[in-house]
Formats: structure tokens, sequence, C-alpha cells
């Protein structure tokens, strides 16, 4: 016998993250998911942020990794929430994890979520978690070549961060390819280069980011 | 590899179907891709075939629909097929592109053996 089912494979998982949605929407939270490599500078990326955007909003930081609590202590050490997922192997976060952490959260005080997810460029990709916003950062020593190998993340993310700018003449990487590339795969996503740990190029970001906060 | 994920979603939208129908085994799933999800379809076969062991759909064909990129262009209107890495419509030039088709993952329709009464 034949059944048709046309059943998105994921449906549980999206049906989990529209919840999640919903929540973040009803106490005014904007929701961001970071998607990078290990390495990229996601942690110190997020600290800049903070400090960037701490005076205005309330914030709370989601970690995602596969063990260890490290990112989240340095948060938790700048006085702002920081819950740690662990996914014990889980190469990515899905909306199951992530509402046990949401769950320990007060939404009703909180302004911005910064979810870091698990440190991969593939499979974070197609798991939806209720954000508004997918942010890509990629760092210079990664080479300008990655939209070309990891076409998926530069397409789902909104907005990109180019880190670690500081360290181009070492790593001879091409800025204009790499933006060219991006183009063609992203047309709309702004591109922020920025140096976290020197805070370059941080406000640019952070503006972006605190516009979308005080609409949400 | 999330195949593994995508693939223990299925077995479970699967296996219930088919029990719910009241089958003793399911013989094919019918899977429609998009390209630019990235999933590889070796890997997604490797996954069924290792987590549909001692469930209803062990033995089953694993069929797999890769879907290919389509975009529209918001400027002119045009409908468009492309590459994973290129969404700039071809017609007029333009950035402003939306994804049509390319990005699926859907169980599409399964077949079932159902013993006679």
């Amino acid at each position: 016998m034949h059944i048709e089912m046309h059943k998105p494979i994921l449906e549980k998982n999206d049906a989990l993250a529209a919840e999640l949605r919903k929540r973040f929407e009803e106490n005014h939270v904007y929701v961001i998911d970071l998607l990078a490599s290990p390495g990229s500078g996601k942690t110190s990326t997020i600290l800049a942020t903070i400090d960037a955007l701490r005076d205005e909003f309330n914030i709370a930081v989601i970690e995602g990794d596969i063990a260890s609590s490290v990112d989240a202590e340095k948060i938790k050490a700048q006085g702002i929430p920081a819950v740690q997922i662990n996914t014990g192997g889980a190469c990515h976060l899905e909306s199951a994890m992530l509402k046990r952490a949401v769950d320990v959260l007060d939404l009703e005080r909180l302004d911005l979520i910064i979810i870091e997810n698990v440190g991969n460029l593939v499979c974070p990709t197609d798991f939806y978690l209720g954000e508004n916003a997918k942010i890509m950062i990629l760092s210079v020593p990664e080479g300008d070549d990655k939209p070309l190998k990891y076409p998926g993340v530069f397409q789902v993310s909104d907005a990109i961060i180019l880190n670690k700018v500081d360290t181009m003449p070492v790593f001879d990487f091409d800025r204009d390819a790499f933006c060219a590339a991006v183009r063609d795969l992203n047309p709309k996503a702004p591109i922020f280069p920025i140096a976290a740990t020197k805070g370059d190029g941080v406000e640019e970001w952070a503006t972006w980011l605190a516009e979308r906060v005080r609409q949400a | 590899m999330h195949e593994m994920g995508i693939i223990s979603g299925v077995l479970d939208a699967v296996n219930a179907s088919a029990a719910d129908a009241g089958a003793t085994r399911v013989l094919s799933v019918n899977l429609r891709v998009g390209r630019m999800t990235e999933a590889i379809p070796d890997a997604l076969q490797f996954a069924f075939e290792a987590l549909s062991e001692g469930t209803l759909s062990q033995g089953a064909e694993l069929s797999l629909e890769m879907v290919e990129p389509s975009s529209f262009c918001l400027e002119c209107g045009e409908e468009f097929s492309h590459d994973r890495f290129h969404r700039i419509c071809p017609h007029c030039g333009s950035y402003e592109t939306t994804l049509l088709t390319g990005r699926e993952l859907e169980i599409a329709s399964i077949e079932v053996d159902i013993p006679d009464e």
C-alpha cells in the first residue's frame, strides 16, 4: 500500500522552535543564533557585543558546546547570565535542547539572547531554533575561500561578521574575493569586519544589532 | 554529520505511520531532499540502513529525490534555476532574490506491506 505523507522531516524541531519564538515575542526578546567554526572568536565576539550593548539592554547567553563550561564561565565572569548546553557529541543545537536552557532564563527581564551554537559550519545550518536571526562569524585565518566550501551557512545567515581583520596582512586574505563570493551566495546580508579582542568595527555591528533589539 | 538526526526523524514518522496503517513492514521510503541542505545521499543511505535495524523499516528501500535550487527575482519577477553558489538574477542582475526550492527535507510517501485480514 502507498501512503502519501508530505511531512517535513524536521517538523518536530520546527514546531518546538515556533513555540520558543512565540515566547520570545511575547516577552519582547530578540534572539540571535551565532554560527562559526571552533576558534573563530565566537566567545570573544559575544564579550565585545556585551560590552557595547550592556548599558542599554539586558542580555543573556546560551552556550552550546559538545562538552565543558569554559565559555559560560567567561560570560558569567562579566556578570551576564549564561546557560551552558552540553550536546554530548551532537554537532548542532536543536530546539529541544534550547528549550531546556530557555526555561531557566527570566525572559521577562531580558532584551537580547545570544545563542552560541556548536562550532561547526555545516550542521547547525538547517536547524531553526526560534531565533530572529542567524549570524555567521568567519575569522580571517580560516581563509577567504570558505564561502565556496561551505555555501549553506553563508546563505542562511542574516549578517556575516568577519573577525580577526587585524591579522589580514599575515594570512594573505583577499577581502574583495571574500565579499564577492558572499554577495553571490547571499546578496542581502551585510558584512561586518571586526577585530573582537581589540574592539575594531564592533560599534557598527552593535549598532545594526541594537536597531533590531529595540524593535523586538 | 546531521544525516543521522535527519534519518532518525524520518524513521520515527515512517514507523509510526506504518504502524497506524496496520503494516507489518515498510517496503520503501521516498524522501525529497533539496541540494542546498548539503545532506549527502550516501550518508543518508548509510544512516537509514544502520538506524532502521529492528524497526518496521528494516530492509526498506530509501529513495531520494534530490531537488535542484531555484529562486524568484523580487525586482523583475524572473524565476530561474541556479547552482548552490549563485543566486543573482540572470535576467536583470538584481541581488534581491528569494529561494523557491532547494532546501526541502520532506518525507514524500512510503510503500508498506499490509497483510490480508
